[in-house]
């Protein structure tokens, strides 16, 4: 989806050029002083924390780009700076075109109550009003009516089920259900942006894997422009349409999952990568082979956007080559068992690249 | 010699030591000799401050105001004007109150005129029968909290209206029904601007430091002077007294919002002021609400003490009969003045734990079934009056309103109680009143009085040095510095010597009886409670036992200051005790430690800084005790305080006066809380 975005030059909704966020007492002239070579260590030795270091990307419509990283990586400074939360120290910023950094501040709470929702990782409620009114809030800011928030509220209740709950108060609610709560809030104003910071890291393992498949299945029906940051590798690899892997506020590497488990940039993103399953990330298209001979094709079709863990028994029981079709019943390629067998138990990366 | 080199504290301590003898032995009394004591160069500040209230009240800026009874203009200084204007709304308001629960013609008037009323004897606003007060304040109870709080709050208000307290009771509710709110919306305000101006905040800070060390009488005067005397002064004071500690709770209760709510907040879209109103000040409401408990509490505080500027109620009597030392009234009094305190103390409790509750989904009766209740009530009790006033025909009407002094007394049993205590006890009471006076506080007073001021300067600014470097040295000396320069220096000592000897008993009973109390839970959860409740009584409650015991002497006000000062010695010692980690404990058993040593070893070392917490509240208590003893008669800066009060041009005096006590509370207030600050971080729990 994204790299037909691209393809068709489509405008990005989120566009970062060159931010800095520099914390510190004179962060501002030693930024302007180092001529855009900015070491950390000469910063710190001055007294200053680099948070943000020389970010240059773009989110397009309706794609999912998770930041990671670990503590301390700028991950969260980075998206405080695209919400303005922070303002940074050096660089731009566009929403959908306009100068985020020079709008107003009449501009900026425009924007944030029409275009903009957000999830925090330790939720955010207000702890004196219920469910309802939580998810009201942003509506009642932005000065509509109680009974169109209560309705729209309702809606969104619905929405992410917790049916029934709209009068409890978040004491009484499981973290689960809370950041449910914050999901609610964060899309009652029906942003285009949604942002998210760990949504998910203050829960449960078990409580986690549910909310992803819940975000998932939200992004299936609402299908906005999603920037996500997290410190789990596992929840990028599962979530993200692109990831950008993020070390000492320095965007390491920022490419589709399948990319970066097949050719990590540096040595950082590759300890990441080396614990990764690949069946279980990569898409069969990653892996087959372009060239077809029809002669060697057996009955069994698979379908090029498959995980490969999906089909790969299947694969691995048919004598024959197995087509690879497209979603539109094309053949695009062919996989043999062999290939599967190397890819499971080899030592060697899959040798023909293809995303 | 290596117990020295290891603790090199204890070297220049025993250093400062002995230049401080030595100047105490060389340096003779002699009134010129600087070494001695300073010249008072602060001696015509109180004039010049009298000279400077005078012009503002009377010359600066003239204008014409009309006088709507002479009917003519006269000319009058625009700030007495605007405190006229302030002092009739303040009044107005109080009276409003008043005679809606005691009833009256004063409103009326206002709306009307006074000869509307002369012939019409039909325009009086009747009183509210006190059924109607009690069983609202029951259901006030019983709302917030449930049937404990109900229960007390009814007997409360039944023993003040059988005891014929009910109308300076009244008047002392008034009272407080309108300073309180004045003080919590103003320091509501103030707290927030704190908040979001970091330049107010380093403004506020030092000026609610000393404005909470004056003592409350240095608050009268210059009230006094811009605003009259009467109810609507005692209100104004109070207001003045009330507000830091609101400020302070609103802005520790703001800054404790954690960021993720306001951040979600701004990622909402909300513009400056739905931040503060409907994001930052609902979520700080608990602490909001404690500052408003705190509020109430100086306000009946002050109730005494605004009786010396006119406030009527419960203080005015209260006074009175301490005076005229009939002690089973006082003492009735001052149990009156402890219930509505109690009160009001634990209603505000309640509002400020009480969680939000949902009730949209109740109809329409349930939701408002107090408010219905109440109603009801209401029509009830008002029947009952009337009826009332049938059945006792003639005489007092049991279920309207129990005039003042009519009602029950024990009077005279508290009265022939005190006289035989006094009777029987008298000869060991006199022994152990004349041994203290001769042989313990006459040598103490004389030794403090016989320091030469270099010699004090010495001894502080060294131990200023000491505990916190340069920094504290300077401001122990500079806040000394400006006491010495006036003319009360020795005063301030007499100050000085009543209140350290307080604070050294109150701090070893406080430590042995809070140590004792802290190895058995049930004892900490006693001795805490009984803590709070003492801490609810007004003050000046203290002087009315000791009176009894020890008549008008300088050892009744010492042992009403220990008593009063104890409380805050235990219960920080209980606290410090309580929370020393667990892990820390069982260490110490596997040690096998016993008791003593697990106290010396383990408890004490870590309870320490909360310890001196305590000790620092101590002396504030003590010293704010102290100077209210001055109402006993004593001749420390309490009594020149006082003595201001009664003078013409006593503004200039009390003002001073005020600030040295405060400098006094504040020099001590810093060494402690240096030193216990520095302990802490030694032992890792900053």
């Amino acid at each position: 989806m994204t790299s037909q975005a691209i393809k068709n030059g489509a405008k990005p909704v989120i566009k970062c050029s060159s931010v800095y966020k520099v914390f510190g007492e004179n962060a501002k002239k030693l930024l302007a002083k180092s001529n855009g070579r900015v070491d950390a260590k000469i910063f710190k030795d001055a007294g200053c924390v680099v948070g943000v270091n020389n970010a240059s990307f773009e989110v397009y419509e309706g794609e999912i780009l998770v930041v990671m990283g670990l503590s301390g990586s700028g991950k969260s400074t980075l998206l405080r700076c695209i919400s303005r939360l922070t303002d940074t120290t050096a660089g731009d910023i566009f929403i959908d075109g306009q100068d985020l950094l020079a709008m107003t501040s009449k501009q900026l709470i425009e924007l944030r109550r029409s275009k903009m929702g957000m999830v925090f990782q330790n939720f955010g409620l207000l702890p004196h009003k219920t469910v309802l009114e939580n998810i009201a809030f942003p509506l009642q800011i932005k000065g509509k009516s109680t009974d169109d928030s209560v309705k729209r509220a309702l809606e969104m209740v619905k929405l992410v089920g917790l049916d029934g709950r709209e009068n409890y108060f978040p004491r009484q609610l499981s973290g689960g259900q809370q950041q449910r709560v914050g999901i609610a809030r964060s899309l009652a104003v029906e942003p285009d942006i949604w942002f998210l910071d760990e949504p998910f890291s203050a829960l449960d393992p078990l409580i986690r894997k549910e909310m992803q498949d819940e975000f998932l299945r939200l992004q299936g029906v609402l299908n906005k422009t999603i920037l996500f940051v997290t410190h789990d590798f596992n929840e990028a690899l599962r979530l993200a349409d692109r990831i950008a892997i993020m070390k000492d506020g320095v965007i390491e590497q920022l490419d589709t999952p399948a990319n970066i488990v097949l050719r990590p940039a540096t040595e950082y993103v590759r300890k990441f990568t080396e614990e990764v399953p690949r069946e279980k990330v990569l898409k069969i298209e990653s892996v087959m082979d372009p060239a077809v001979d029809a002669s060697l094709l057996g009955p069994l079709q698979v379908s090029n956007g498959a995980i490969i863990y999906t089909v790969a028994e299947a694969i691995l029981t048919e004598p024959k080559h197995v087509a690879v079709i497209n979603t539109l019943g094309e053949v695009v390629g062919s996989i043999h068992s062999a290939k599967i067998i190397s890819m499971l138990f080899g030592q060697g990366n899959a040798t023909h690249d293809k995303v | 010699m290596k117990l020295l080199k290891n603790h090199p504290k204890y070297v220049h301590f025993i250093a400062l030591l002995t230049v401080f003898f030595l100047l105490c032995l060389t340096v003779t009394p002699n009134e010129t000799n600087i070494l001695w004591r300073l010249p008072p160069l602060f001696a015509g500040l109180p004039g010049s401050i009298n000279g400077f209230a005078e012009h503002l009240m009377y010359d600066w800026f003239p204008v014409e105001i009309y006088d709507p009874e002479l009917e003519e203009y006269e000319t009058s200084a625009l700030v007495r004007e605007l405190t006229r204007g302030f002092s009739r709304g303040v009044l107005f308001c109080i009276e409003f109150v008043r005679e809606i629960l005691l009833g009256g013609v004063k409103t009326i008037v206002v709306f009307t005129s006074w000869d509307f009323v002369g012939d019409n004897k039909w325009a009086v606003w009747p009183a509210l029968p006190w059924t109607v007060v009690s069983g609202g304040v029951m259901l006030l109870g019983y709302a917030l909290r449930g049937k404990a709080l109900a229960l007390l709050a009814g007997l409360a208000t039944a023993y003040i209206a059988i005891f014929g307290q009910w109308e300076p009771a009244m008047e002392t509710l008034s009272f407080v029904l309108i300073a309180a709110p004045v003080s919590c919306l103003l320091g509501l305000f103030l707290g927030a601007v704190a908040y979001k101006s970091k330049a107010a905040e380093t403004i506020l800070m030092p000026l609610l430091n000393v404005a909470q060390t004056m003592p409350h009488f240095s608050y009268l005067i210059p009230v006094m002077v811009f605003f009259g005397v009467g109810d609507h002064a005692g209100a104004i004071a109070t207001i003045i007294f009330a507000t830091p500690p609101m400020i302070r709770l609103t802005l520790l209760g703001l800054k404790r919002v954690s960021l993720e709510v306001i951040e979600a907040g701004a990622m909402n879209g909300c513009t400056n002021a739905q931040m503060m109103l409907k994001v930052l000040i609902p979520t700080a409401r608990r602490d909001i609400l404690i500052g408003t408990n705190q509020v109430i509490m100086q306000c009946l505080a002050m109730a005494v003490i605004a009786s010396f500027i006119g406030a009527k109620g419960l203080g005015f009597n209260l006074l009175l009969a301490l005076n005229q030392l009939r002690i089973g009234q006082a003492l009735e009094l001052g149990i009156c003045i402890v219930l509505i305190a109690v009160v009001l103390d634990k209603l505000s409790l309640a509002w400020a734990n009480k969680q939000t509750d949902y009730f949209a989904d109740y109809r329409f009766v349930q939701r408002h079934k107090y408010g219905i209740f109440f109603l009801v009530f209401l029509v009830t009790c008002v029947m009952l009056s009337v009826l009332g006033k049938f059945i006792f025909a003639g005489g007092i009407n049991y279920f309207h309103l129990i005039p003042h002094n009519q009602g029950i007394t024990t009077e005279l049993f508290w009265q022939s109680g005190v006289d035989w205590m006094v009777e029987n006890w008298y000869r060991g009471l006199q022994t152990f009143n004349n041994w203290l006076i001769i042989d313990v506080l006459m040598p103490m007073k004389t030794a403090y009085l016989g320091m030469p001021v270099s010699a004090t300067f010495v001894l502080v600014m060294g131990i200023g040095f000491i505990i916190g470097g340069l920094r504290s040295a300077l401001i122990v000396g500079g806040l000394l510095l400006f006491i010495a320069f006036t003319e009360w220096w020795d005063r301030a000592l007499i100050t000085a010597y009543m209140t350290s000897f307080a604070v050294l008993v109150s701090a070893l009973i406080g430590i042995v009886v809070g140590s004792l109390c802290a190895q058995n839970s049930f004892a900490s959860k006693l001795i805490l409670v009984v803590c709070d409740t003492l801490q609810t009584f007004p003050s000046f409650i203290y002087l009315i036992p000791v009176i009894m015991l020890f008549g008008v002497t300088d050892t009744s006000v010492l042992i009403a200051v220990i008593v009063y000062a104890t409380i805050p010695a235990v219960r920080y010692t209980v606290e410090g005790l309580s929370s020393v980690p667990a892990t820390l404990q069982d260490a110490g058993s596997m040690s096998g430690v016993n008791k003593l040593q697990r106290w010396v070893n383990i408890e004490m070392p870590l309870a320490f800084p909360h310890i001196m917490l305590g000790v620092n509240q101590t002396v504030v208590f003590a010293l704010f005790m102290v100077i209210i003893g001055a109402m006993i008669g004593t001749d420390d800066l309490g009594q020149y305080i006082l003595k201001a009060l009664s003078d013409k041009n006593g503004i200039g005096n009390g003002l001073m006066l005020g600030l040295c006590v405060a400098f006094l509370g504040l020099a001590v207030d810093h060494l402690i809380r240096t030193w216990a600050d520095q302990k802490k971080v030694a032992l890792g729990m900053a």
